[in-house]
């Protein structure tokens, strides 16, 4: 039965295969839905909020409820700023610590590496499924905010930060650069997160862990007697994502947040895969 | 009384054993065997935690095609030594070939034709069954993902899980969920399945099963590496035996091999257990024991009959009387030195 149509054993097939399984088993979880569904909440409320009673000030980063009246583009705007200090970081986290620590914490580390997939491979699958998790957030938020703005206070140009006014495409293009480059922010936390991911059996623990690198890279950062710290700080230029919206573009911040999250990336993968190829596997 | 009289020959016959540890190196592959002819191969593999001796220096050797009964104590380095044969810990000392191939070095390519049951099932709770096998088949880059949702499906039904396929991993029973685990092992035709301790948590009729479906895959041309602790399941199926006891192999042979130099002892049962442990003496017998209603010896090259006569002839009352080589459970006491405790 099995003999005649047996692989020739030691094939190698590029496939998606192990990453799709991988996804699936991130958006399959009803955990997670209900993760993405709070994340999807906010853009809600800040929508109808501003609706029933149009607002004044407030918040860190750009300001962009005042805005929200004049075009609807910019609940997605502001419920981004909102959600960038914690909210998205917390899912963020919960899914990177989830990927070695979680299979560890449920023994099906050991079947998978029995089968076998290889660590430095199932690095590469999680790392990427991390990435396609922290975009599809961000763009979650941004869409929900988007979708809901438009409904209800209408599209048109948009005026950006500078006073200028764009065409609604030019803007919509501004409104995705935003969520690319928060994209990348998140990854680079996500890297964190998968080396936190590799050092305990317990996606709790790590989940806790990479929350407070975040809050922690976020505190460091209002403090003005280190100075010195703040270009290296993973959060620092979160927010410069409100350059985008300037014209012309301010890109200074932009690349140095760029560079700081590719960084960060760069070390905390390659700590991770050093950690993992050597580490035994005894859970 | 009758235990005490146990554990004292077990902890002499023990001491013993430790002195005659040699003998189990004997089958060990030495540098004359060709490479192939094993399908598990160690030299001297160790793991050390911190100050703890998991696995000290054992010489594993599973001939192709053999049903290798691994037994031990719980806690006396099984697993471990799994562990360390299929990559996932990193050995202190020594090395280790899978058919024929060194490992780690070869992992991806002799891991798929491996299956592997590893200290007891594991799967994610809220997939079912089939998910569950189809995300491990995913892993596999030799497996044809054309026919994987038959292999998964011919799997499930080997083990009897075809009906619960779409049920939720987290609704099985401890019995279904080892079943599951089996089912993983036989994606894909393997050469070599490493089986922890298949049939814990089987009811009767699963354990039938499964050794059943062992028996199978080894007649299918599988070599099975079969770790447990029930002599049982290692008289019904095994080829080959090795005991690991403290983190070493302290005996490694073919089943029959071990049985053969197991000593027919006859076995009186009788009123008057010290007069017949006379006659028995009498008679040439040796390593005589009496116990509450019975004596005991080792009949060496007296005849069975001879015995019975002279007993009746000097009028010590005969109410049974057997010849038999110990129990397999005797031969493992008197290797580990110990009941199957756990190992400290």
């Amino acid at each position: 039965m099995s003999a005649v149509d047996a692989p020739v054993a030691g094939t190698r097939r590029w496939s998606t295969r192990l990453l799709r399984s991988e996804l699936w088993l991130i958006f399959g979880r009803r955990r997670n839905w209900a993760g993405l569904a709070v994340l999807a909440a906010v853009p809600t409320l800040i929508a109808v909020a501003v609706k029933i009673s149009p607002p004044g000030g407030g918040g860190g980063g750009p300001n962009f409820f005042a805005s929200i009246t004049s075009n609807g583009l910019f609940v997605a705007l502001a419920a981004l700023t909102v959600e960038l200090p914690l909210f998205l970081p917390l899912a963020v986290a919960a899914i990177a610590a989830d990927t070695i620590a979680g299979e560890a914490n449920l023994g099906t580390l050991r079947y998978q590496l029995t089968v076998p997939v290889g660590r430095t491979r199932m690095l590469g699958v999680k790392y990427a499924a991390i990435v396609i998790f922290a975009v599809a957030a961000t763009l979650l938020v941004a869409a929900v905010g988007a979708g809901l703005g438009l409904a209800l206070f209408g599209g048109g140009p948009v005026t950006l930060l500078s006073g200028l006014q764009v065409p609604f495409a030019s803007g919509l293009l501004r409104l995705l650069g935003v969520c690319a480059y928060i994209a990348c922010g998140l990854a680079a936390l996500g890297a964190v997160g998968l080396f936190v991911s590799t050092l305990t059996e317990q996606p709790i623990g790590g989940t806790v862990a990479i929350v407070i690198v975040n809050v922690a890279s976020f505190v460091l950062d209002t403090i003005p007697q280190l100075g010195w710290l703040h270009p290296y700080l993973l959060t620092h230029h979160w927010l410069d994502y409100g350059d985008l919206l300037r014209d012309p573009v301010e890109w200074s911040g932009i690349r140095q947040g760029a560079l700081v999250a590719a960084a960060y990336a760069l070390i905390f993968c390659s700590a991770a895969w050093a950690r993992f190829t050597t580490r035994d596997v005894s859970s | 009384m009758t235990a005490v009289s146990e554990s004292g020959a077990a902890s002499e016959s023990g001491a013993a054993s430790e002195s005659s540890q040699p003998a189990a190196s004997q089958t060990a592959p030495g540098p004359g065997h060709p490479a192939g002819s094993w399908a598990v191969e160690s030299t001297r593999l160790t793991k050390r935690f911190h100050r703890q001796v998991a696995v000290d220096s054992v010489d594993l050797a599973v001939p192709c095609g053999s049903i290798y009964g691994f037994l031990g104590p719980n806690g006396s380095g099984k697993t471990t030594t799994i562990r360390l044969l299929l990559g996932l810990i990193r050995p202190t000392a020594g090395t280790h070939r899978l058919l024929g191939q060194p490992m780690p070095a070869a992992a991806a390519r002799v891991l798929p034709r491996v299956g592997a049951l590893v200290d007891g099932p594991a799967f994610h709770p809220y997939l079912s069954g089939r998910a569950n096998l189809l995300r491990l088949d995913a892993g596999d880059r030799a497996a044809d993902p054309r026919t994987a949702h038959r292999r998964v499906d011919e799997a499930l039904d080997r083990v009897g899980l075809l009906t619960a396929a779409t049920k939720r991993y987290r609704a099985y029973s401890l019995g279904m969920r080892q079943r599951l685990a089996l089912a993983a092992t036989l994606l894909a035709p393997r050469e070599l399945l490493i089986l922890d301790e298949p049939t814990n948590g089987l009811d009767p009729q699963g354990t039938r099963e499964v050794r059943a479906l062992i028996k199978r895959l080894a007649a299918e041309g599988a070599t099975v590496l079969l770790s447990t602790h029930l002599l049982s399941e290692v008289e019904q199926l095994c080829t080959h035996v090795g005991v690991m006891h403290l983190g070493r192999l302290v005996a490694q042979a073919p089943l029959a091999e071990l049985r053969a130099g197991a000593v027919p002892r006859a076995h009186v049962d009788t009123d008057r257990p010290a007069a017949a442990a006379e006659v028995l003496r009498g008679l040439g017998l040796t390593d005589v024991r009496t116990h509450d209603a019975a004596a005991t010896g080792v009949l060496g090259s007296v005849a069975p009959e001879k015995v019975v006569a002279e007993l009746v002839h000097r009028g010590v009352a005969v109410r049974g009387f057997t010849v038999a080589a110990p129990e397999l459970e005797e031969l493992f006491v008197s290797l580990t030195g110990e009941g199957f405790d756990v190992s400290g």
